[in-house]
C-alpha cells in the first residue's frame, strides 16, 4: 500500500497517521473484535490489534465468517469491526441477510481496488461493485478519500452503527490509500 | 466412478435418532447459549428450549452458524456456548474450522448433526454420505477435543466433549436419515436478536 504504489500514485511513502488514529477511535469506542481477511490496506489496524491485549484479533478464512461473528459479538453484547478488501465485499453478499434481516449493528472497512488509478484488471469487476452491492444489502456507505477525511467518517459510522444499529462501510478509496500498479 | 477417497473413507450407517441423541448429547440445555444453523438444528434446539432466550435459531444465513458462536463465546467469555450445525451448513464454511482452531475459545463447543443429506431440499446426499469426514477436518485444523458419535455407547463421551473445559470441543453426532423433532418457532431473525439479547444482557 505504501511504498512503491504509494510513488507511483503520487502519495506520500511515509505510513499515514490516520490509521492510528482510527485504530484509537474504534478502541475508544468500545470496539474488542477486530476480524480481517489480511489486506496491504489495513496493516496497521491488524497489527495493533495484535499487539493489543485487551482486543480479539480475528483472522478469518473468508470475509463473510466475519459478517456473523459480528452478530455474534452482538448477541454477547461486545462491538467488533470486519477489516477487508472491495474483492472480499463479494463473499459478503448473503451473510448480510443475517445483518439486514435481524438489525444487527455492523461496522467494516473496506480498502478499495478496482479504482482510481488500479493497474490490476482483475480488480475492477468488484471494486466498481462495491457500493451498489453494500447498498442492496442495506449497508450505507461513507466513502473517504483525503486522509483528513477518515477520523470523521468512521466517528459518524460508530455512531451510526453502536448507537442508531445500522450497518456501514467506510470506504476507504484508492484516492486514499493510493493505486496499486500491479 | 468411485474415486479412493470415497472407497477409503465411506463409514457404516449411524442407528442413532436425532430426536433422542441431540437432548442426550446436551442435557440441560440452560448450561449453554446456543447459536443453530438453518433447518434440522433449529429445529432440534427449538424443541428442545421450547424456542427459549438462550438460543438463537437461523433460517438462512448458510454457513454463518458457527462464526456466530465463535462471536459470541469471545463476547461471553464466562458463559458456554454451543454451536449446533447441520453437515451441510458447516460445509458451506469449512474453513471457519479454521479461524475456530486458531483462536481455540475454550468456552465453545460444536455439535455437528451429520445426517449425510441436504433434508430440507430433498434429500439429497451431502459430502459426507459420499466419504467427506467432517470430524477428521477439524481434527486437520487443529480442533483440541474431537470426538465422533455413532452409536449409543459414544453418548456419554460426546457429552463430556461438549462440555469440555479447556478448549474448543468438536462433536460429530452421525444419524439415519429422519426428520428433526416438529416445532413451529419464531422465524423472525429480529425477534430472536431482541429476545436472545435481553434475556442475556439485561441484567448485566
Amino acid at each position: 500500500m505504501a511504498g512503491e504504489a504509494g510513488v507511483a500514485a503520487g502519495m506520500p511513502t511515509v505510513e499515514p497517521s490516520w490509521q492510528d488514529e482510527i485504530y484509537d477511535l474504534l478502541r475508544r469506542s468500545g470496539v474488542t473484535q477486530f476480524a480481517y481477511v489480511p489486506d496491504a490496506g489495513h496493516r496497521v489496524l491488524i497489527d495493533r490489534s495484535l499487539a493489543d491485549p485487551a482486543v480479539q484479533s480475528i483472522a478469518l478464512t473468508t470475509e463473510e465468517e466475519g459478517v456473523a461473528l459480528l452478530a455474534g459479538a452482538d448477541l454477547g453484547g461486545a462491538r467488533g469491526v470486519l477489516l477487508m478488501q472491495s474483492s472480499g465485499v463479494g463473499n459478503c453478499v448473503n451473510m448480510l441477510s443475517l445483518i439486514k434481516g435481524a438489525r444487527f449493528p455492523f461496522l467494516t472497512l473496506v480498502s478499495m481496488r478496482g479504482e482510481f488509478g488500479e493497474g490490476n484488471p482483475w480488480q475492477f469487476p468488484m471494486g466498481q461493485a462495491v457500493q451498489p452491492v453494500l447498498e442492496a444489502m442495506g449497508v450505507i456507505c461513507l466513502r473517504a478519500e483525503r486522509s483528513e477525511e477518515v477520523a470523521p467518517a468512521v466517528a459518524a459510522a460508530l455512531t451510526m452503527v453502536f448507537q442508531s444499529g445500522q450497518a456501514v462501510a467506510v470506504l476507504l478509496t484508492q484516492k486514499l490509500i493510493g493505486a496499486k500498479p500491479f | 466412478m468411485k474415486t479412493d477417497l470415497v472407497t477409503l473413507t465411506e463409514s457404516p450407517p449411524s442407528p442413532l435418532d436425532r430426536r433422542e441423541a441431540v437432548p442426550a448429547l446436551i442435557g440441560r440445555h440452560e448450561d449453554f447459549l446456543i447459536v443453530t444453523g438453518l433447518a434440522g438444528t433449529a429445529r432440534d434446539i427449538a424443541a428442545l428450549t421450547s424456542d427459549g432466550p438462550n438460543a438463537f435459531t437461523m433460517a438462512g444465513a448458510m454457513g454463518g452458524a458457527a462464526s456466530l458462536g465463535l462471536g459470541l463465546a469471545l463476547a461471553q467469555p464466562t458463559r458456554r456456548v454451543l454451536v449446533v450445525t447441520g453437515d451441510g451448513e458447516l460445509l458451506m464454511n469449512v474453513g471457519t474450522l479454521a479461524t475456530i482452531a486458531v483462536l481455540n475459545p475454550p468456552n465453545l463447543s460444536i455439535l455437528c448433526v451429520d445426517n449425510g443429506h441436504y433434508g430440507e431440499t430433498g434429500n439429497q446426499k451431502s459430502h459426507t454420505s459420499l466419504g467427506v469426514r467432517l470430524d477428521r477436518m477439524a481434527a486437520g485444523a487443529g480442533i483440541a477435543v474431537v470426538r465422533t458419535v455413532n452409536t449409543e455407547a459414544d453418548i456419554a463421551e460426546g457429552a463430556r466433549a461438549l462440555r469440555a473445559q479447556n478448549a474448543t470441543s468438536f462433536v460429530l453426532l452421525r444419524v439415519k436419515e429422519g426428520p428433526p423433532a416438529a416445532f413451529k418457532r419464531n422465524m423472525s431473525p429480529a425477534a430472536c436478536r431482541e429476545r436472545f439479547r435481553v434475556a442475556l444482557l439485561a441484567h448485566g
